[in-house]
């Protein structure tokens, strides 16, 4: 017999191990997420992805599919919840849609249409983060950092390089560079590396590439990204 | 025309460019509808100096950059039943709030004075001049704000409607190509 979970009333099919995040993407059914990416391991940080299993709240990106589970995703309740996630991370660092080159390719963006984000609601700390200029092919602009890791997993997982870390604790966690100087061009990083390919914003961004595709002919301008992202696409 | 009363709609730029306005204005032939339902009262479409006191919609664009754009929303909402935020800067402050992580005197310092150029620049300081605020802040953060245009600016088709949905007694709702934040 096959193993299956309900999503939203669904039946989702699963293979032993994959989490309830894998599943869903498999089966084409999206959950929002910011940290998450197919092909690292789970970081389990944004909380984006938040479900309720069995009546209980749980990232669907660390938790395992088990048979018979009674899994709530695309619900009002989750749905605000989300939104004041999404919320708080527009505040707590400087995003900016009109003036960043990522508009319209951007994950946060994106996920913020999705969940009807009308406002950032909260007061804005405006922190400031002096941009990273240093490498001849890459900027770094910090001002756009979610703290999802995923620079910092590819870097040290799939180039085997350990470029980035996240320093500090709490409120003041950050993105930092491993030189000593902590600057991008201090480093072996190159456009080639996976970590270059990843952020869900504009942090790492390939310089002189800026406007190429025109605002209005990106990814999420033609599609939302509930349509856009699931496994394997 | 229907004959129902129209409803007051008063609009102001703050710390905004007026693209917004200029946005507002391309909704095009679809003004004369409008105009069948409401009429503009305080609105640099009409310069009227200030707000009647039973408006039915204030739209503001812009943040908050000095005193006098705090005295003016507060203006509009304590004259006008529903308040809403139209663009960016409105929003989340926009482009004036990349002046945030810079201390005031600095860049005053800098415009007025110690640029090139700027022989014996002085800092303006005529008391007819609101005084800057040391951020720029968005709106919601000083007054209640009832419903959101996002966009840099917003197009006229989704200020068009939000504006449509409220006459219509709708909850305003921006789909897929009219919600944008850039």
């Amino acid at each position: 017999m096959s193993l299956t979970f309900t999503l939203d009333g669904k039946t989702i099919p699963f293979e032993d191990g994959q989490t309830i995040i894998q599943a869903a993407g498999k089966a084409g059914v999206f959950i929002p997420h910011l940290c998450y990416h197919p092909e690292f391991k789970p970081h389990g940080s944004c909380k984006l992805c938040t479900v309720k299993v069995n009546g209980r709240h749980t990232a669907s990106c660390t938790m395992r599919a088990m048979p018979g589970m009674v899994v709530e995703s695309d619900t009002e309740e989750i749905n605000a919840e989300r939104r004041a996630l999404t919320q708080m991370l527009f505040v707590e660092g400087n995003h900016f849609c009109p003036s960043c080159e990522k508009s319209g390719n951007c994950q946060l963006q994106a996920t913020a249409y999705h969940l009807g984000m009308m406002s950032p609601h909260y007061d804005h700390f405006f922190p400031n983060r002096p941009v990273d200029a240093s490498h001849p092919e890459v900027l770094l602009d910090f001002n756009r950092c979610i703290l999802c890791s995923l620079c910092v997993r590819a870097s040290r997982d799939v180039d085997g390089k350990n470029v980035f870390a996240l320093s500090g604790r709490g409120i003041k966690t950050h993105l930092i560079v491993n030189a000593r100087s902590g600057q991008l061009g201090d480093t072996d990083f190159t456009l080639a590396d996976k970590a270059a390919q990843v952020c869900p914003v504009g942090v790492i961004l390939r310089k002189r590439q800026g406007f190429a595709v025109p605002i209005g002919e990106r990814k999420y301008d033609k599609a939302p990204i509930a349509e856009t992202v699931t496994e394997g696409k | 025309m229907s004959n129902k009363k129209k409803l007051k709609v008063a609009t102001t730029s703050l710390a905004g460019c007026f693209g917004c306005h200029m946005s507002f204005l391309d909704i095009d032939e679809r003004l004369f509808t409008l105009l069948d339902h409401i009429e503009f009262d305080r609105s640099p479409l009409t310069d009227i100096k200030t707000c009647s006191p039973d408006c039915d919609i204030g739209i503001i664009e812009g943040g908050l950059c000095n005193a006098e754009n705090v005295h003016v929303l507060r203006e509009f909402r304590q004259n006008c039943k529903i308040l809403i935020a139209m663009g960016a800067c409105a929003i989340n402050g926009g482009l004036p709030a990349q002046r945030n992580h810079l201390p005031l005197t600095t860049i005053l310092e800098e415009v007025y004075h110690t640029s090139p150029g700027l022989a014996n620049g002085m800092i303006p300081n005529d008391p007819e001049l609101p005084l800057p605020l040391n951020q720029v802040h968005p709106i919601h953060e000083v007054v209640q704000v009832d419903y959101f245009i996002p966009g840099c600016p917003p197009s006229g088709d989704a200020i068009w409607k939000v504006l449509t949905d409220l006459l219509a007694g709708r909850e305003p709702a921006l789909g897929h190509g009219l919600m944008h934040y850039d």
